[in-house]
């Protein structure tokens, strides 16, 4: 199963992801993304085609 | 390690990108890069080519061979490489003012010529860079920097200018609609022949502040609520239309292009 990553160094805070994601999965808390609820994410990839910055994306889970 | 998309089509060396906090150019190009996959174009037969303004700095961000050019100028240079090196895929990045003000001729002239380029235009109907001054895409009755009153000019419709001008393939997309936007344009890539691609795109720090458009979630939803499809816009009236964005394909033509019709006046002139 993809796994949501994030790079906060790279993330403007703008909250698009957060608004976006259908299943309230993100937060933007202290101006940067943070995934808060990931038993929730239905790995639609919103986030990661929305987000102006690559700061956010679903990637191939290594560890399975 | 970012994303295999960003790590394989940009300069992940010159990320993050300059633009500000929400603005829709990062996830254009992002969709850029997936419908230049899409559209299976290789790196050696491509070139990508700007001219001034924030969706110009598109191309330090690519890892394409690219050409970063003067204000205005990206469709008289894109014209030049691919009448030299006509098996090229040229696409030209450019922003509402670069494209309809200071390079508004050379738009017309290449729709003319149909030339084989791609013209993806990043149009947020301001001019960011430079601080907030009204584009000829600022809709009639809204604020800039130059604008405080509110703008009396009428805007550009660019795609019904190109097509009118002659461009065989012309579309609008939304930044909302990202989607759709990568299946545009690789559509666009695709087309033998000009073809323009309006992305409508969202600057929360100009244009959203001067009109009181709310932040960058809100400027995206209204885009949302207020898309109408081509088809759908056909049934309307110009009173149902007033502010909507009219998105989809407005035309895709065949017509001979530009640098195969060159090839043939070689010929004839006896220089092959």
């Amino acid at each position: 199963m993809k796994k949501l990553v994030t790079d906060t160094s790279w993330c403007k805070g703008c909250g698009i992801c957060a608004a976006f994601c259908p299943r309230e999965v993100l937060k933007i808390i202290e101006d940067k993304v943070f995934v808060e609820k990931e038993e929730n994410c239905i790995r639609c990839g919103q986030c990661e085609l929305r987000c102006p910055d690559y700061a956010i994306w679903l990637e191939e889970d290594k560890n399975e | 390690m970012p994303a295999k998309l960003i790590e394989r089509e940009m300069r992940t060396e010159n990320l993050p990108h300059i633009w500000c906090p929400g603005c829709s150019h990062g996830s254009t190009m992002r969709a850029l890069c997936q419908a230049i996959e899409n559209a299976g174009l290789e790196r050696k037969n491509t070139i990508i080519v700007s001219g001034i303004g924030c969706s110009s700095r598109a191309v330090g961000y690519l890892n394409f061979d690219t050409i970063h050019t003067t204000h205005g100028r990206a469709l008289a240079f894109a014209t030049g490489i691919k009448l030299a090196k006509p098996q090229l895929n040229v696409i030209v990045l450019t922003g509402d003012g670069d494209i309809s003000a200071i390079g508004g001729n050379h738009l017309i002239h290449a729709c003319r010529r149909n030339i084989g380029i791609t013209c993806i235009v990043l149009n947020n109907n301001i001019y960011g860079m430079t601080g907030g001054q009204y584009s000829p895409t600022t809709p009639s009755g809204d604020y800039a920097t130059t604008a405080p009153y509110g703008n009396i000019d009428r805007d550009f419709d660019i795609p019904l200018l190109a097509k009118s001008a002659g461009a065989t393939f012309t579309a609008r997309v939304t930044a909302y609609g990202i989607n759709e936007a990568i299946k545009v344009m690789e559509r666009a890539i695709r087309h033998k022949g000009f073809s323009v691609v309006d992305v409508a795109s969202i600057c929360p720090s100009y244009y959203g502040r001067k009109n009181k458009k709310g932040d960058v979630v809100k400027m995206l939803q209204w885009q949302r609520d207020n898309s109408v499809p081509v088809k759908a816009a056909e049934k309307m009236s110009k009173e149902e239309l007033q502010g909507k964005i009219i998105t989809g394909i407005f035309n895709d033509e065949q017509y001979p292009e530009y640098t195969d019709e060159y090839e043939k006046i070689i010929e004839r002139a006896g220089g092959r």
